[in-house]
């Protein structure tokens, strides 16, 4: 397989901002995929895996190397349904995963708010959840993955076997080397619902207060925050917490384990899904999405608003997968997702400092997700002890240099408050921002297994480039 | 600009570097192009680059454009007007002029532009311009492969407009008449001759104005709408 005869293919980031033009191969086998590491150099091409392609930015992009889409290494290949742990090739879907696990009475530890993302791709950036303060992100989920390294090796690791490149490629993003085997322990669940209570605050610190009373009551905790909102308003917005419901509390309904008891609704209000974004188009721009915000709040407080609900696992998890295209409504221009985590005493001050530089800039959030956070074993980790604020930024002609500006503040301000990034969502990070992040120890740790694994640096990507100019290995 | 060394090419680039443009001179012809780069480069250094390239060498094509817009240091338009027509006699078959034809005006082109075309539809921007010929109009019965290497890429060209106008690219189609060029140099029957610089002008205002297809000059427009109108027992009675 020679990588430099492959088609050209433009590849995007999820959220339609970046772009690369490479060369792009789809192995399929793990034999095949070997091969296409052991050809980088001859072809003299840099090689950056890619799964499903929802990194928002350039973490799967490589302008002028080439992309390994291993999307076609997608066999589930065994399932252990007395332990939950089902083995997998890495191009397996969190929806492939979930379809197979559900009825036999598991769902996958750790989702996203898209079931799109490969398994692969999941572990390499090290994603996380609506319930990463109660267990972890995916990584920690993790039993034992293989590992194809440029060098030719194939690595098995664990907690006990090469536990440092365990602990480096799992959010190492994909620098280290591919993945041909994970193996992914699941949650055993009673039922397939969850019980679900809304929650709300007129201001950042009532949105704090809410989220602290009741993270020891929530399997799952997530909030969504009016960006547009100013004064004393300023970071208010809405909680929703799940718990899961176990088979004692059906009250009569279905035990719903089945998939197709899962499956999202095909309308919204009525309207087809496929067209439920030019509905989204309409509300963007700021005076606009600050009304249906104020809107979105207001229904919120209406009587019985606050009563709790059930809702299926898909219904709750994957929020992103309502509107098919979601994106599209954003433009050609798309979007930019912004997402700083912030240790927890400095979360207030921090994220009300941020929202301000937003509006100070005239580039409020159009949506802002709020999350808690704990720390992880991971090297390159993103977890910490604090919050997370995603914040989604349209992206106009006009607007790149602003945007530039107001993501530089909001890096200071982050950095300044000891906080941190998450590789899967950043396409705006600069050469010596991740020393800040991680220190100098951790980057030589994570410089040295590069080294020994990637020695000829086949291995890289957009992202690797813009962070680390001068090679991750040194 | 690909095919710089000479004719249409040559003075497209020569005006594209006087209106202030830098440009990458791409052709086969190494003496021809080092003599055009040194004369632009005099009147303003470090503004023009010679690439000497075959463009039968398909698998370099990717390399070349690297080189080039590494020296241009960012790529906003580009020009492909590389072309052969073999003298073919009255009675000759030549595959080995056919092969050739197809793949300096089809496939080089190919090799080009499908690599220009993703790095413009990534940018979300850009210009591509590709001379055509009025004489992929119609199947005429002097140059068989001339003319379908023409239509080819006529259609070629028009579906990369249409593959690339969602991500604001133009690309222009050229389908220039006689040009008074060496490749039209000795041919009988010519008429409405214009210089390459005449040409040169007309078909960068049309890619300049954003038109999808122009004929150059102007007036070959009315007379190819007849030419397409005549019915074929009629045109394989005509000598020409």
């Amino acid at each position: 397989m020679h990588l430099d005869e492959q088609p050209l293919r433009v590849a995007e980031g999820w959220g339609g901002s970046v772009r690369s033009v490479s060369r792009y191969v789809v192995p399929r086998s793990a034999g095949e995929l070997a091969e296409v590491l052991a050809d980088a150099h001859r072809a003299g091409l840099t090689v950056t895996p890619r799964g499903a392609g929802c990194s928002y930015g350039d973490a799967a992009l490589n302008d002028g190397g080439a992309i390994v889409d291993c999307s076609a290494l997608s066999k589930l290949l065994s399932f252990d349904a007395q332990r939950g742990v089902a083995v997998v090739e890495p191009g397996v879907t969190i929806k492939e995963l979930w379809r197979h696990a559900l009825p036999l009475g598991f769902w996958p530890a750790v989702v996203p708010g898209t079931q799109l993302p490969t398994l692969g791709g999941a572990v390499a950036m090290n994603i996380h959840g609506k319930n990463n303060f109660a267990v972890g992100p995916i990584g920690e989920h993790v039993e034992w993955f293989e590992l194809a390294t440029p060098k030719g090796d194939v690595l098995r690791c664990s907690r006990t076997e090469r536990a440092d490149v365990f602990h480096a490629a799992i959010g190492g993003f994909g620098q280290l080397g591919l993945f041909t085997k994970l193996a992914l322990r699941l949650k055993k669940v009673d039922t397939g619902w969850l019980r679900v209570t809304p929650l709300h605050g007129r201001s950042l610190d009532e949105l704090f207060a809410r989220f602290e009373d009741y993270l020891p009551k929530s399997d799952y905790l997530v909030g969504w925050v009016d960006c547009a909102a100013t004064g004393r308003a300023l970071g208010r917005g809405q909680l929703h917490s799940a718990t899961y419901v176990h088979a004692d509390a059906l009250e009569g309904r279905p035990v719903a384990l089945e998939a197709a008891a899962q499956d999202l609704p095909g309308t919204i209000l009525g309207v087809p899904k496929s067209l439920a974004w030019l509905g989204v188009a309409a509300f963007m721009g700021n005076t606009r999405v600050r009304v249906l915000n104020a809107m979105k709040f207001r229904a919120g407080q209406l009587p019985g608003q606050d009563r709790p609900y059930i809702q299926t696992h898909v219904a709750f998890a994957f929020l992103l997968d309502y509107v098919p295209g979601w994106k599209r409504a954003y433009g050609a221009g798309g979007l930019v997702q912004v997402q700083p985590f912030v240790p927890h005493a400095r979360g207030p001050e921090t994220f009300r400092a941020i929202l301000e530089a937003c509006h100070r800039h005239g580039l409020p959030s159009y949506l802002g997700v709020m999350k808690r956070h704990r720390p992880d074993p991971f090297l390159l980790t993103h977890g910490l002890d604090g919050w997370s604020l995603a914040m989604d930024f349209r992206v106009t002609r006009g607007n790149r240099g602003a945007m530039r500006a107001l993501v530089d503040e909001l890096i200071e301000l982050t950095l300044g408050a000891g906080g941190r990034f998450y590789f899967a969502k950043d396409q705006l990070l600069r050469p010596g921002d991740a020393e800040r992040i991680w220190g100098r120890e951790r980057l030589a740790q994570f410089a040295a297994l590069k080294r020994e694994l990637d020695p000829e640096n086949v291995l890289s990507s957009d992202l690797a480039r813009r962070v680390w100019p001068s090679g991750i290995g040194g | 600009m690909v095919g710089a060394s000479s004719g249409l090419g040559e003075a497209m680039a020569r005006q594209l570097h006087a209106a202030g443009a830098n440009v990458a001179l791409v052709a086969r012809r190494k003496d021809e192009l080092d003599r055009i780069a040194a004369e632009l480069n005099a009147a303003r250094p470090g503004s023009a680059f010679a690439l000497a390239h075959d463009v039968r060498d398909f698998a370099e094509a990717p390399a070349a454009l690297e080189q080039c817009v590494a020296a241009l240091g960012g790529l906003d338009f580009v020009a492909y007007a590389a072309g052969i027509l073999p003298p073919l006699a009255e009675s000759e078959w030549s595959f080995e002029k056919d092969r050739a034809t197809m793949e300096v005006n089809v496939l080089g082109a190919m090799a080009w532009l499908n690599p220009i075309a993703a790095r413009f539809e990534a940018a979300r921007g850009g210009t591509i311009l590709g001379v055509s010929s009025v004489a992929g109009e119609r199947g005429r019965r002097g140059h068989p492969s001339y003319g379908a290497s023409k239509a080819a890429l006529t259609t070629y060209l028009e579906a990369l407009r249409n593959r690339l106008a969602r991500y604001g690219v133009t690309v222009t189609t050229v389908k220039p008449g006689f040009i008074d060029t060496a490749m039209t140099k000795g041919r009988a029957g010519l008429f409405w001759l214009i210089s390459p610089e005449e040409a040169a002008s007309q078909a960068l205002a049309l890619a300049r104005r954003g038109v999808a297809s122009g004929y150059v000059p102007a007036r070959w427009a009315p007379l190819m709408l007849v030419v397409k109108a005549i019915p074929d027992f009629v045109f394989k009675k005509l000598n020409f």
